[in-house]
């Protein structure tokens, strides 16, 4: 009985360190870091390393600009992805890309602490403390599946430290988060 | 009856038959080209073609409203089922990637076709090596997913830029799956005709198809939220249709109404039904005289010279007032009444010649619409007075006899007293209206079109809130591509294309539209076609160019092999366009007239809440003109259509000074004395000058259609002012007919004002303009010629 009540208690903690997690994001209004990623593809004979900045608006502008090796900007807003690169413009409605629409969306949601919009597609799994803080974002929609396995989202309080996505083919993506830049 | 009698009047049937044939063979038109001139310029010519029949005059908005937005999408979906199966519509978008699955396959097959990037240079290891780099870096991005598992087929990413070359506008906003408001209050289609706009039965059925769609579907859910939902539509056509159901409507219970007001007038002053048809006999002689002279002259009648043309019942009901009138019985034949007559025909036939000259001067206008209506007037009022002249007074019944309005007369000379002690005012009144006129110079005349546009302000901004939703903001700038055939027109359009990317680059134009990225013309497919190394080359290539980059070419074979088969390809043509979204997406952008293919490239702004300025719009006109000599046009609907109406209005202005110059110029003719051709304009330009300054204090700015119904004042008015300087010859030769005319003038003048008067409460502005500008003009223009005329007092008093 002790030890029911006390998975119990453990399971409660671990949904309102969820719910405490996601007010913290909330409150976030504008952010600016930097960023390295690292994309290991089965098309690629070698990883792809970038790096640039990420900045974020409350509640759905997102832009991640990378500066090396190639200067390129894709820019997450009211439900459209601008990818500029060489004095080039793609522009590209989410809602024509199901199957991209969920990656973007978990980092925006995760950064705006939309837990309701994060809990329509993944099924989240809180680990760890408000202090150090891993969330597991597992597809819930089968299709979904098909394409990613599942993300990893580390932080430190209101601090992302690194996003890694596992795709269903193999396909790794590891982005880890600098220090807070100025706005 | 007397002999000579018999040849008018056989003379009247013939050219009655005569004319009925021609009213029955005439041709009639209905369409906007009553408002283009006769000579055209080429963008007059385009703008009347583009409202007509252009691709925007087909596109109907949809929005469904109230309830909950599951059971708008549901609505949504179910409609647009229902009309895509209906051969009516040429396409219905409401947001459903209806089309998707073909769409992409037709866009990744033609690549190398489509894509505007694809140049010998692209293929060179230089540019293979930048362009594979390109989508590397995509495939790093959230974009990579869908780039990803085309990487070894497409390195160069030319499926995206094909994607991107055809998604350059907004989308509108998505809520459960549909089309939807940004704040996703109402769901949002859009559907286009394939009739064109001009064919509005087909527009009516059309809109009548949508919402028994509507209904049906929502019939077919036994869901309260679904039941609850509200059908609204809007956009050209429909603003077409209610407009001419609207003026159909109007015009039949409007000339009820003032049929039924006048004939009770008439048959309580004539007592008689056989007078009183016999009343309406130069009426309607004249209105078939008018109408078979339009024919004839014109080849075609358009139906707004028969609208405008009705209200020359005005004018010629009252020549038969004034025969029963003031000769209350048929002529008997004494001296006296001989030259009664003499002088009642002189005075009608001067009251003729008056409105022939006011109405001439619209002969030569270049719009016409106003030529037609001054031809129409000049025939009916001539036919209308030589019918009373010759063809009634045999006609009248030897029993005829008019209720005896001696006592009216008397009453009215009794009132004129009255008014006459009061005549310094007019002093006042032409002072007040001339500095009223003078204060309001700048904006006495309306020249915005959209002034006699029957659409209700209620209506227009419902369509623009419709639009904005859609984040399809009325265009109305477009460049206009003319060829003699399709790849003609495909060649300039690209050619303007390549002229206006520095400007877009440069963000002086937001972009544009053009058919041309749909269908690429031959010559760029076959120059694109061409710039495609062989494989051996390209594999050579490309193993150069990937040396340095994170992919090895020998995982790019499916590329060289994509590439050998799109060498050998065939081109793409307007037939492979058919199943795919494009099909519709190129028909907005063309029309096709016999040989001839028309392109329109809507621009859209830098901003997109902010129309382009001016100077971006010449730096575009300089762009174009410099592509497309002679080819291509730069239109602004609203300004064009503004400025012809403009020239239309400043036209009728300087014709109307002219017609009132020979007017007067005929007046000297026929009284050869100033004071007495002065005592005839000033009433008439008295009552024109109040009835502007009052419409102005009214809070109207004055248009074509109040110019108009001022020259119905000057002709209507004229026969008054005529009298009244009759009446003041007659006194001076020492008899007395006043009562009698009195009499006659003011019935005449109750049924010009009671016609007019229902007209003015019109909801179709131009017939609301011209009754209330006719209504209170004939009647002030009695009044002002009553008050003006000369008669002394004691002859007035002696009446009584």
């Amino acid at each position: 009985m002790l030890l029911g009540l006390l998975i119990e208690v453990s399971v409660r903690a671990a949904d309102s360190d969820l719910d405490r997690l996601m007010a913290l994001l909330a409150t976030r209004v504008h952010g600016h870091v930097s960023f390295v990623e690292e994309d290991e593809l089965a098309v690629l004979d070698r990883p792809v390393r970038s790096s640039g900045e990420l900045f974020y608006d409350r509640p759905d502008r997102l832009e991640k600009r990378t500066l090396a090796p190639h200067p390129a900007s894709v820019i997450l807003e009211h439900g459209s992805i601008t990818i500029q690169s060489h004095g080039h413009e793609h522009v590209l409605a989410l809602r024509d890309y199901p199957q991209v629409a969920p990656f973007v969306e978990s980092l925006r949601a995760t950064l705006a602490g939309d837990r309701q919009a994060l809990e329509q597609v993944f099924q989240v799994t809180f680990a760890g403390t408000l202090e150090r803080w891993t969330l597991t974002l597992v597809p819930s929609d089968a299709k979904l599946k098909s394409v990613a396995q599942l993300i990893h989202i580390d932080g430190e309080r209101d601090e992302l430290h690194s996003v890694s996505i596992t795709l269903a083919d193999g396909d790794r993506s590891v982005m880890t988060i600098g220090s807070s830049l100025p706005p | 009856m007397t002999r000579p009698r018999i040849v008018p009047l056989a003379l009247w049937v013939i050219a009655t038959v005569l004319a009925a044939i021609v009213v029955a063979r005439a041709n009639y038109s209905a369409d906007l080209s009553a408002f283009l001139p006769r000579a055209p310029s080429a963008r007059q010519q385009l703008l009347v073609e583009q409202l007509r029949d252009g691709p925007a005059s087909r596109l109907l908005l949809i929005a469904i409203e109230a309830s909950d937005a599951a059971a708008r999408a549901q609505l949504s979906l179910a409609i647009a089922r229902q009309l895509r199966g209906d051969p009516q519509f040429a396409s219905v978008d409401n947001g459903e990637p209806i089309n998707q699955e073909r769409d992409r396959d037709f866009l990744f097959e033609h690549r190398y076709l489509m894509s505007e990037a694809v140049t010998a240079q692209r293929f060179t290891v230089e540019g293979l090596n930048s362009a594979i780099d390109d989508t590397i870096a995509i495939l790093a991005s959230p974009a990579g997913l869908i780039a990803k598992p085309l990487l070894p087929r497409d390195p160069t990413g030319e499926f995206l830029q094909v994607l991107n070359q055809l998604d350059r506008t907004a989308q509108p906003h998505t809520f459960e799956g549909v089309w939807a408001s940004p704040d996703g209050a109402r769901a949002l289609l859009l559907a286009s005709t394939r009739a064109p706009g001009s064919d509005l039965d087909a527009q009516e059925r059309a809109m009548q198809a949508i919402r028994a769609a509507f209904t049906a579907a929502q019939h077919a859910s036994a869901e309260p939220s679904v039941r609850a939902t509200r059908l609204v539509l809007t956009g050209p056509p429909v603003f077409a249709v209610a407009a001419r159901a609207t003026i159909k409507h109007e015009a039949v219970r409007l000339s009820i109404v003032s049929t039924l007001l006048i004939v009770t007038l008439l048959l309580a002053v004539y007592r008689s039904l056989p007078v009183l048809l016999l009343g309406l006999l130069p009426v309607t002689s004249g209105a078939l005289a008018g109408i078979a002279a339009v024919a004839l002259g014109f080849g075609v009648v358009h139906g707004i010279t028969l609208g405008f043309g009705i209200t020359l019942i005005g004018e010629s009901v009252d020549y038969s007032i004034y025969l029963f009138v003031q000769s209350r019985r048929p002529s008997d034949g004494s001296a006296d009444s001989q030259r009664r007559e003499r002088v009642l025909w002189r005075t009608i036939l001067l009251g003729v010649l008056t409105s022939v000259c006011g109405f001439a001067s619209l002969l030569p206008s270049g719009f016409p619409g106003l030529s037609q209506l001054g031809l129409y007037s000049i025939a009916g009022l001539i036919a209308a007075a030589a019918v009373t002249r010759f063809v009634l007074p045999s006609l009248m019944p030897r029993s005829f006899q008019v209720r005896d309005l001696t006592a009216l007369g008397k009453r009215a000379a009794q009132i004129l007293l009255h008014v006459r002690a009061w005549r310094w005012l007019l002093g006042i009144i032409a002072v007040l209206a001339l500095v009223m006129l003078y204060l309001q110079r700048d904006a006495l005349w309306n020249r915005d079109l959209g002034a006699l546009s029957p659409v209700s302000g209620g209506a227009q901004v419902l369509d623009a809130k419709l639009r904005a939703d859609l984040g399809a903001p009325d265009v109305s700038d477009f460049i206009v591509v003319t060829g003699s055939d399709l790849q003609t027109m495909l060649r300039d359009c690209e050619k303007i294309a390549a002229a206006l990317d520095p400007l877009i680059t440069n963000r002086t134009i937001g972009g544009f539209d053009s058919p041309a990225r749909y269908l690429p013309s031959i010559a760029a497919q076959s120059e694109r076609r061409a710039s495609l190394p062989d494989s051996e080359e390209l594999r050579a290539r490309l193993h150069a160019a990937t040396a340095t980059l994170a992919v090895n070419s020998e995982r790019l074979e499916p590329f060289v092999q994509d590439v050998a088969r799109a060498r050998t390809a065939p081109l793409v043509t307007i037939a492979d366009l058919k199943g795919t979204s494009f099909e519709a997406g190129f028909d907005a952008l063309t029309m096709r007239q016999h040989e001839k293919w028309i392109a329109l490239l809507p621009l859209h702004a830098a901003q997109t809440t902010v129309p382009p300025s001016v100077s971006a719009m010449s730096e575009v006109r300089a762009a174009v003109e410099h592509a497309a000599p002679g080819q291509a046009l730069l239109l602004n609907l609203k300004s064009e259509s503004d400025a012809l109406y403009s020239s239309y209005l400043s036209e009728a202005l300087r014709l109307s000074g002219a017609g009132l110059a020979a007017i007067v110029v005929l007046l000297f003719i026929t009284l050869r004395s100033p004071t007495r051709v002065a005592g005839v304009v000033a009433p008439l330009v008295l009552a024109v000058l109040a009835v502007a300054s009052g419409l102005l204090i009214g809070g109207r700015s004055l248009t074509i259609m109040h110019l108009i119904g001022m020259l119905l004042i000057v002709a209507v008015g004229s026969n008054y002012a005529l009298f009244f300087d009759r009446t003041e010859v007659d006194q001076n030769a020492g008899t007395a007919p006043a009562p009698l005319t009195l009499a006659s003038l003011l019935i005449a003048n109750a049924t010009t004002v009671v016609g007019f008067g229902v007209l003015g409460f019109s909801q179709v502005p131009v017939l609301a303009a011209l009754g209330s500008t006719v209504a209170p003009g004939a009647f002030l223009a009695l009044v002002f010629s009553a008050a003006l005329s000369r008669a002394r007092a004691p002859h007035l008093t002696r009446l009584q």
